[in-house]
């Protein structure tokens, strides 16, 4: 079966401006991504992931290749910040609201589809709270329901689970499989974490140092769902020990 | 006792506990002041005694006069406050958003900043004659700056980490501007309206005081010249209050809308 790409990207380079000739951020990522597919990639601090995320939301140019989408349309967005981003000035629950209200939802039936993402990520009872009041975890929930309250068709997340405590990161993992697996929908996620890449994503892709280039692009033929055991079966730790050598 | 330490310590005690030292001080100075104005000698015409201000009031209570003037220099603080806010928001919010703009009006604006508005008091009322009009110009001009640069340095202070969301989003530049601009801007532009609020109390004086036909500054034009000493403290107490009430209520706003920020 061959679906047409959702996302196809092409010879993509970043050059920050900087005093001495540029700061070369990404060198020359080529990459397709399917709809449904979910996409790690990871890489060392600084080999520009955000930037390459940043550049799939339109949020910066790249200074040379493309970008191309399915049927030339831009594609609804779902975006988790590496920081949880959240408005000070909104509650919980206007927080994850705000894309409903961007997009024009009524408000009853706004406030009815984010309770039930509150529900999902676990923050009842914090409806009314100011993030000012949240830990850095239930912060980043909050920025992750807020990114798939909206059901966009691509989700683009960084590091969206570094800053929660194992069990809820794991619990985490699980429901984001879910969700992706219920709504059909095409994620790119990027973390440092191997277990992570390999519990979650069709596809691993390792970027190298700056100027970040891709290194390894790993296919993960783990079945699905996946649980907890999947971590302690052979073929999970001969993929891990695979990325951990590209990652060096 | 335990019991009572407690009790001491609770915060609603402690709250009533300072009111009561504010009162006492409050007393104690009235009362510094009787006794200095009775028993320094000084004429009553240089410093009336707080009993004679208190009634002297009651009186311009009871004929009505003091409201006409009250009034007057209220109408023209809010509306010289309405005026200066909207072109102050509206040319800072532009400014914020575009450089060029800035470079051009930039000598201006710290020029209009230097020009003592005390100064050319004298020649706005000249132009635009006696009535409220000059003194709504002058509390406009001399609320404009503050409200101006709060206006500029909260929008530029928003974080561009909220711009990304919302293009993320696709939100239109409208909803940029209500969602994000005006929430994030609105601690520090409050700031600046709170500073302009007790300075358009100021404008208002000044132009009275400058020429005018009513309000309180031209009541202490009229009282000096009729030696009415206790009528002029009559009118600064209400300048006062005038400016506390006009604070007090940017304050109350403010702590309603930034609820949200940390408590202090
Ligand atoms: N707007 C910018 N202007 C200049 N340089 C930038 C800008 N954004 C990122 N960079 C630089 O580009 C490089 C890649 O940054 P990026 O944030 O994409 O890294 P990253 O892979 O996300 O790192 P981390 O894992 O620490 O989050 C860094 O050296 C960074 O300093
Ligand atoms: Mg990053």
């Amino acid at each position: 079966m061959t679906t047409e790409p959702i996302l196809t990207v092409k010879k993509l380079s970043v050059v920050f401006p900087d005093s001495n000739g540029g700061l070369h951020a990404l060198d020359d990522i080529s990459f397709e991504a399917s709809p449904r597919d979910f996409i790690c990639f990871l890489g060392p601090s600084g080999s520009g992931k955000t930037t390459l995320l940043r550049i799939l939301a339109s949020l910066l140019k790249p200074t040379a290749g493309e970008i191309g989408f399915l049927h030339n349309q831009k594609p609804q967005i779902g975006m988790v910040f590496q920081q949880s981003n959240l408005m000070p000035w909104r509650s919980v629950m206007d927080n994850i609201k705000l894309p409903l209200e961007l997009d024009g939802v009524d408000e009853v039936n706004a406030r009815g589809k984010t309770q039930e993402m509150i529900d999902l990520v676990g923050l009842n009872g914090f409806e009314d709270s100011w993030p000012r009041d949240l830990s850095g975890g239930m912060a980043q929930r909050v920025a992750i329901a807020r990114a798939l309250i909206h059901d966009p068709d691509l989700l683009l997340l960084d590091e969206p689970f570094a800053s929660l405590d194992a069990m809820t990161r794991e619990r985490m993992w699980m429901e984001l499989s879910r969700i992706w697996h219920a709504r059909q929908k095409t994620v790119i996620m990027v973390t440092h974490s191997i277990n992570e890449s390999l519990f979650l994503a069709d596809r691993v892709l390792v970027l190298t140092q700056r100027p970040g280039q891709i290194k390894l692009d790993l296919k993960v033929d783990l079945p699905r769902p996946r649980n907890d055991d999947i971590r302690y079966t052979p073929h999970f730790g001969k993929l891990a020990r695979k990325l951990r050598e590209a990652i060096e | 006792m335990n019991n009572n330490l407690l009790r001491t310590f609770h915060p609603s005690t402690a709250k009533r506990n300072r009111t009561w030292l504010r009162l006492l001080s409050l007393g104690l100075g009235l009362a510094c002041w009787q006794v200095t104005s009775v028993f320094s000698g000084m004429e009553v015409f240089i410093l009336p005694p707080p009993l004679a201000v208190w009634s002297r009031l009651v009186v311009a209570v009871q004929d009505g006069s003091l409201f006409r003037d009250i009034g007057v220099t209220l109408s023209e603080v809010v509306l010289g406050l309405i005026v200066g806010v909207t072109f102050a928001t509206v040319l800072g919010y532009s400014v914020a958003k575009s450089r060029a703009l800035e470079q051009v009006l930039s000598p201006y604006l710290v020029a209009s900043q230097a020009i003592p508005i005390v100064a050319i008091a004298p020649l706005l009322v000249l132009w635009f004659g006696y009535g409220m009009f000059s003194k709504v110009l002058i509390c406009a001009l001399i609320v404009f700056f503050p409200v101006l640069i709060n206006t500029i340095v909260g929008i530029r202070a928003v974080p561009q980490a909220f711009y990304d969301l919302m293009d993320s989003l696709r939100a239109t530049r409208r909803q940029i501007l209500l969602k994000v601009e005006i929430p994030a801007a609105l601690p520090i532009f409050l700031g600046g309206l709170r500073i302009g609020a007790t300075l358009s109390v100021i404008g208002a004086v000044v132009g009275e005081l400058v020429g005018s036909k009513y309000g309180l500054g031209n009541l202490i034009n009229r009282a000096r010249v009729g030696y009415d000493m206790p009528m002029v403290y009559v009118a600064v107490f209400m300048l006062i209050f005038l400016a506390l009430g006009l604070y007090g209520i940017v304050a109350r706003v403010e702590k309603k809308l930034l609820r949200w920020q940390e408590q202090k």
